[in-house]
């Protein structure tokens, strides 16, 4: 009798919306997991889920899928339309198990006859609410840290007495440690404590014991509701207690345990996910252990798949989340095969041979212009990204994961540093060292380098002695390493311990190129070791490979000349992230589904591209030249894909290109052509395209000479550069002289100065190539004009006000750009209009980050096209028929995406948008039109459209023209409108009545009173500078901390109150994208 | 500088390192480990007698030695193969680094070889003889050493293993038996082990379930057992292969005509097959972990087991009274058996873990309420007796 449960037909799955910094694409692939092993049971499954990049909501993964706002309200409305039996929310992160409490609490749920798997609401009580959290352990006599619950900011003072200081605030049921800290004291506290009051849904605060300082202990672990029990994987971070588990450097498995202390451990989870009540599926549970006496207490348990899961997942080769999915639905681990050997079943506890460490990516620079100003690393998780390595050893692990983290390291390096170290010097790495910081094992091994005592190092830093050891026996040998001539000898020795080409050519003083050929002439050549759960017990199946410099290959190749390897996109960052991770994971699957094998290579643990069933075979490796080109040594495939992950493969083009290895598609001298500013100026001069006037300057008399020439304001970026990074407006010669002083220091060898088009409009088309046809994908006009990164706009689909004229000459254009470019796959073209003039701003042959949108509003996979017509297939045969010849896709319903922030996590950060991209993620809205869609997308970014309530307005004098229609809409929508003074008067005149607010420091009531009182649904203050720069900064983080939707330039604006006016008085329809796609003139390809 | 050290095997592979522990020359059957904590109870644990043992985890001796936890006085093995040694152990408890201990305890021991690719050697042809120097000599030389070494099959081991004298054991597990209590009794149950080479976590672990523990020398007959008037004897885990023991066959035998309550662990759940009527075999490889699912057939509940035997109870070859209770799930081979009406059962891994998972100590409590049960094998016992 088949253990499945059959009482169940629909399942509802529920995702984990945008991206964002504590909730990454490890939902992604969890979800995508989950779905796979529920269709293979034969159920009929409903996602819903936000973010349009997500591999989970391609339309094939589900039955249906709504691309609708995660909110209680909108999930309600899918229930009821759908009416499943069961929701299943353990797979998309907090978000989902958020949303599974509330329609739970207000009887959704009940109404509806709908079950929870995985966890009930008692279990999500019992492990989220902190109080409960405590009293379950106390009961089943497990130690927890002491601790106290306020709710009222009067019992504070007597808690922090009771408790002593440092003291931990942890807000109830917030995602990644939000509205969480440390204060140290009763100020401090009582600030915290406020704060977090506004982060948690439930208005409680714990504060707790601490435990900073403790050593660090994760177990994932699965049960079933047989109560058997294993444990995935244990987890010890580097980073002491007090650095966000997600913040911190980890590594796999624990290392500094004796077995009796790990299976006590063990044990303690054991029971506190029995007492918790976690019945079907994977969780995980924190401790933390004193490192003097080894008193050990448990922190707290996850009951879902969490970023962790992800990490062991990919650690070990155990697919938790796909577990996760088949105990939810009645099996018991035994009932389930054994994914990895093929023989016996999933009951067992992997035993790995190797050693896995994770390193997180921060993006600090992309918040805070000084190093200095960026906040510590504390229990707010702050990273957008990581990487994981895995090695024989954690010397070598250590090695790959940093080079993997493409920081501008290629290892373990440390900052130069004068010898003998000065006494300010020496104060300045005991500062660092002590302090956990972003740089915090760069500055480690300065530290131990010149000097410092690994005990000193370890006392001060909390980190364990052991790690610091490991990374002294590296530093030892690099000091023997310095003093010998290179030999056969020693270079083995140095790979073993992971140094890299490049940094054994840095500390010997040759070329990356030399060492490679001294390297290959001593035959040293990595051996692939697999990554089998069983340290090599059993023959395993998996596909899954990484590199190391001992012992046989492991890896058996079949002959086979259709094969091809595709690049990753490395750890997310902002500007690159899972976006880029879906079209490698499309290129893989169209190239599979052609009949080719693919290669897989990437570090980023929490994506889908590293799960080993999506290509033939993965390699967990880092995306630097050497690590690829041995793979592609080995696997000799007949080409490398380079388009699909981003900036990461793309700057390894040449390279790869020099170095022999053939890359499909477009030819890397036009990929170079397109990055190269001077290549391309004149290209698009050939090609008859107009473009904003621009130059190159290499000095700074340079740099103003052509904004000179080409007129103020002027955009200018260092050259080859990511996400907007560095870029900034400069409205006349003293901004850019200040900009050209800030920069003086960066390093970068070139400067691009252009012509900014100032109050243009924006749009980004997509295009595949085959070498003959060009295939538009869509023209996506931004919401937010020129100046906006293009990452961080909103942009819709169909274009809500570019006129036809306008969008052919981008058709036009793109199409031309293809043809001179040679495309062969994917073009991406970034125009502005401004004066009805079409310029082309830049044009990228590679995937971009609007591919996935644009692929789910359009129902048309360019990432998959791409990739086959990389390998020689044509358009022509490829595209539904409708679409052949110049066509493009007519929507008959509007599509938008609206972007995701992380303000929230950077105290101090001015929320406004500019050059440089500082968003983590997206969401889609799908309405039948622009306005309706536009509203949708507001609703799922978490700012739905207020449909009452009063607005506040400051705009600066540019804007004011703009601001009458749209404030006399508001007034007539019934909104009450406040202003200051220069918005109200420029109203009055035109007739629109507003109350007056004055400036900051002019008076009472000023905008910060006026946003407290509450009431204020809607705030629209676009920056201007000076004086009232400073104002805008504290209006609009202020409305930031409220959570009150802030509009800051002026196009938006519009967007907003159109989509108000259209929302009042009904309810918006949801539909999923399955619907939305039989709407389409054409049939949408599988 | 370091010093070489070689480990040949019979097939004529020989991996080349450097020399971790004690200087010597020792040969053995070479078996691997898959746990990745829990050396030093792999280190103490006298069922290694005559065998060299490779860990698969790559880095050992993170937590250096450790006051408590060794598994018996000495150390049994012959010798230990590792990828790399640590020699900056990190821990609270850490008394001294392996390296050290290796060397007071002279084992030899390597490290610098790729252990996966040894152990997917090992996992293709079975456990192989092996020797391990750390003295130069030719590399066939090795060889044929190691091919000359006879097997362990057929050879008596745990006489050697073995108390030569009786001997009281008092200390518990230092946090009981995690929350499980054994049921209040007027009395602490007398329990005899009869020593093939009892890891200490056995004894921990009858104390902690409330016994009082008299360690057997191995030679004692069943006659000697039952004047000591018992409530039940554990048949302790011990090395190698089960056949030769002769004598401790016998004395299960004269133990089960007298309704001892019994209770057999690894070796001691062989010599109990054996005793009643089942035959033994050698396992490929052998299980040497703590990664083991075992189910309990009855229930259908599995634990994940701490294991380390090479040879096997048939399960075929058991009479119409005896149940296999246990399967391995990753080979369907024979993890327990219980007689149908004699107060008997055993279990082929290790319920008190030393190192591994603690998921089956509540088999201790089983054996104590077999004990208590007064069951008229009890009673007999004592009629015998007196």
């Amino acid at each position: 009798m088949s253990p499945r449960r059959n009482d169940i037909k629909k399942i509802l799955v529920l995702g984990s919306g945008p991206i964002v910094i504590g909730q990454a694409c490890e939902f992604d692939y969890s979800g995508t997991q989950a779905l796979k092993a529920l269709k293979a049971e034969g159920y009929d499954v409903v996602l819903v889920n936000s973010n349009p990049a997500t591999i989970m909501t391609d339309p094939a993964l589900a039955d249906r899928t709504y691309l609708e706002p995660l909110t209680p309200d909108c999930v309600e409305q899918i229930l009821e339309r759908e009416r499943p039996q069961a929701i299943l929310p353990t797979l998309g992160g907090q978000t989902a198990l958020n949303l599974a409490v509330s329609l739970a609490e207000r009887g959704t749920l009940k109404r509806l006859g709908v079950e929870l798997l995985g966890a009930d609401l008692e279990v999500i009580r019992r492990a989220e609410d902190r109080e409960l959290f405590k009293k379950t352990m106390k009961d089943i006599g497990l130690a927890v840290p002491n601790s106290l619950v306020v709710t009222e900011l009067g019992q504070v003072r007597e808690a922090g007495a009771r408790l002593g200081f440092p003291v931990v605030v942890r807000p109830s049921f917030t995602l990644g440690g939000n509205g969480g800290g440390i204060a140290h004291d009763p100020r401090e506290l009582l600030a915290r404590v406020a704060a977090a009051f506004d982060a948690s849904p439930s208005r409680k605060v714990l504060l707790e014991e601490s435990v900073l300082g403790w050593k660090e202990y994760e177990l994932e672990v699965m049960r079933d509701r047989k109560d058997n029990f294993v444990v995935v994987c244990s987890i010890e971070n580097i980073d002491p207690m007090g650095v966000h588990t997600g913040d911190s450097v980890t590594v796999a498995p624990a290392q500094t345990l004796t077995d009796r202390e790990y299976q006590a451990m063990r044990e303690d989870a054991r029971r506190a996910v029995s007492a918790v009540g976690v019945e079907t599926g994977g969780c995980n549970v924190q401790f933390a252990v004193e490192p003097k006496t080894g008193r050990r207490v448990v922190i707290e348990i996850n009951p879902r798949v969490s970023r962790s899961s992800a990490l062991a997942s990919k650690a070990t080769g155990f697919p938790i989340a796909k577990l996760a999915a088949k105990l939810a639905v009645g099996y018991t681990l035994d009932e389930v095969p054994n994914d990895v050997t093929k023989k016996s079943c999933a009951c067992f506890e992997p035993a790995v041979d190797y050693v896995v460490t994770k390193v997180p990516r921060f993006a600090f620079e992309k918040f805070y212009a000084k190093e200095e100003d960026a906040a510590l690393l504390g229990p707010s998780m702050k990273s957008v990204g990581e990487v994981l390595a895995l090695g024989r050893t954690f010397k070598e692990s250590l090695q790959k994961a940093l080079r993997s983290l493409e920081a501008g390291r290629d290892g373990f390096q440390s900052p130069v540093m004068k010898s003998p170290l000065s006494a300010s010097d020496r104060e300045l790495l005991i500062r660092k060292i002590s302090s956990p910081c972003a740089d915090r094992l760069f500055w480690m091994k300065a530290a131990l380098e010149n000097g410092i005592p690994v005990q000193e190092a370890a006392e001060r830093s909390g980190m364990d002695a052991w790690f610091l050891h490991q990374m002294r026996e590296l530093i030892d040998f690099e000091q023997r390493l310095i003093r010998q001539k290179p030999s056969p000898k020693i270079l083995r020795e140095a790979k073993i311990l992971g140094f890299s080409d490049r940094a054994l050519a840095r500390l010997w003083g040759k070329t990356e190129d030399a060492i490679r050929k001294m390297r290959r002439r001593s035959g040293l050549r990595p051996s692939f070791k697999l990554v089998d759960t069983c340290a090599a017990e059993f023959e395993a199946a998996t596909p899954y490979y990484y590199s190391t410099y001992h012992g046989d290959n492991e890896v058996r190749l079949r002959r086979n000349r259709r094969k091809v390897a595709i690049l990753g996109s490395g750890p997310n960052r902002i500007g690159q992230g899972i976006e880029f991770d879906y079209s490698c994971v499309h290129a893989s699957e169209a190239l599979r589904e052609a009949g080719f094998e693919t290669v897989m290579i990437n570090c980023n643990p929490e994506t889908v591209s590293t799960d080993y069933d999506v290509s033939d075979r993965l390699y967990f490796e880092p995306l630097t030249f050497e690590d690829v080109t041995e793979i592609l040594h080995l696997e000799k495939p007949l080409g490398t894909m380079v388009q699909f992950g981003g900036q990461t493969p793309l700057n390894l083009t040449l390279p790869l290109h020099r170095a022999g290895e053939r890359i499909l598609g477009t030819h890397p001298s036009f990929i170079d052509a397109a990055e190269d500013r001077r290549r391309f100026g004149a290209l698009i001069k050939r090609l008859g395209i107009p473009a904003p006037a621009h130059g190159i300057a290499k000095s700074e008399r340079e740099a103003l000479a052509i904004a000179r020439r080409v007129g103020f304001p002027v955009m200018v970026r260092p050259s080859y550069v990511l996400g907007g990074r560095a870029m900034e407006v400069a409205s006349d010669e003293e901004a850019l002289r200040d900009y050209l002083v800030r920069r003086k220091h960066a390093g970068h060898p070139s400067l691009l100065v252009d012509r900014f088009l100032s109050d243009a409009a924006e749009a980004d088309v997509d295009a595949v190539c085959d070498g003959e046809d060009v295939f538009i994908g869509g023209v996506m006009e931004h919401i937010e004009e020129a100046g906006i990164h293009s990452g961080d706009s909103a942009c819709t689909l169909p274009p809500h006000s570019l006129t036809p004229s306008q969008i052919e000459r981008m058709l036009d254009y793109t199409r031309r750009l293809a043809r001179g470019l040679r495309v062969v796959g994917l073009l991406n073209v970034q125009f502005a209009v401004k004066d009805d003039a079409v310029y082309v701003l830049e044009a990228n042959p590679r995937a971009s980050r609007t591919v996935p949108f644009l692929s789910k509003a359009t129902g048309i996979p360019l990432a998959k096209l791409a990739a086959l017509s990389m390998v020689g297939r044509k358009l022509k045969t490829m595209l539904p028929k409708p679409l052949r010849g110049q066509q493009i896709p007519k929507l008959p319903y509007a599509a938008t995406k609206e972007v995701i922030f992380p303000f929230n996590r950077f105290p101090g950060v001015d929320p406004t948008l500019g050059p440089e991209m500082r968003s983590t993620g997206e969401v889609m809205g799908l309405g039948p039109d622009f306005a309706r869609s536009f509203a949708k997308s507001q609703a799922a970014a978490g700012t739905p459209l207020p449909v009452s309530g009063a607005v506040f307005i400051s705009v600066r004098d540019e804007d004011k023209a703009a601001l009458v229609p749209i404030a006399a809409t508001l007034g007539r929508l019934g909104f009450e409108l406040h202003a200051t003074r220069g918005t109200q008067s420029h109203l009055a005149r035109h007739g629109v009545r507003t109350s007056l607010v004055r400036k900051l420091g002019e008076g009472r009531p000023n905008p910060v009173d006026l946003l407290r009182q509450g009431g204020v649904s809607l705030i629209v203050n676009t920056p201007s500078s000076g004086r009232a720069r400073s104002d805008g900064y504290n209006i609009r983080r202020t409305a930031l901390e409220l959570g009150i939707a802030c509009v800051t330039n002026i196009n938006d604006c519009r967007a907003v109150v159109h989509g108000i006016s259209l929302q009042k008085g009904s309810k918006p329809e949801v539909l999923s994208l399955q619907e939305y796609h039989a709407l389409l003139p054409y049939s949408v390809p599988r | 500088m370091k010093t070489p050290a070689w480990l040949a095997l019979e097939d004529g592979t020989v991996f080349r390192g450097f020399s971790c522990g004690a200087q010597g020359e020792n040969a053995g059957e070479l078996v691997f480990n898959t746990s990745m904590t829990g050396y030093q109870e792999v280190l103490t644990d006298p069922s290694y007698k005559g065998q060299l043992v490779a860990m698969t985890y790559p880095q050992i001796g993170n937590y250096g030695i450790t006051q408590e936890d060794d598994e018996s006085s000495g150390t049994a093995l012959s010798g230990f193969v590792v990828r790399e040694l640590c020699r900056t152990p990190s821990n609270w408890r850490c008394i001294e680094p392996l390296d050290l201990f290796l060397r007071r305890r002279g084992i030899p021991a390597i490290e610098g070889i790729d252990t996966r690719s040894l152990t997917i050697l090992l996992r293709k042809k079975g456990a192989l003889r092996a020797v391990l120097s750390t003295f130069p000599s030719s590399e066939r030389a090795l060889v044929r050493k190691a091919k000359a070494w006879p097997s362990l099959s057929g050879k008596d081991l745990a006489s050697q293993t073995s108390c030569r004298e009786p001997y009281a054991w008092t200390e518990g597990l230092p946090q009981g038996l995690d929350g499980l209590q054994a049921p209040p009794a007027r009395r602490k149950r007398r329990v005899l082990v009869l020593d093939f080479g009892v890891k200490r976590g056995i004894l921990r672990c009858l104390v902690s379930a409330g016994c009082e523990v008299l360690v057997m020398p191995a030679k004692t007959d069943a006659r000697a057992l039952i004047e000591k008037k018992p409530d039940g004897v554990l048949l302790s885990n011990g090395p190698g292969d089960p056949e030769p023991l002769h004598y401790a066959i016998e004395t299960v035998r004269g133990l089960l005509d007298a309704r001892i309550p019994l209770f057999g662990i690894c070796l001691g759940h062989q010599l109990l097959g054996l005793a009643l009527g089942a035959k033994t075999y050698k396992l490929g490889f052998g299980h040497h972990g703590a990664n083991h699912p075992v189910m309990e057939t009855a229930t259908g509940k599995i634990d994940i087991t701490s294991q380390n035997h090479g040879f096997c109870v048939d399960e075929r070859t058991l009479p119409e009274d005896v149940r296999a209770t246990h399967i391995n799930l990753h080979d369907r081979t024979c993890e327990g058996l219980a007689h149908a009406h004699l107060p008997a059962f055993s279990v082929q891994y290790h319920p008190e873990a030393c190192a591994g998972p603690r998921d089956a100590r509540a088999l201790f409590l089983r054996f104590v309420s077999m004990m208590d049960s007064g069951n008229p094998a009890a009673a007999r016992a004592k009629e015998i007796a007196g």
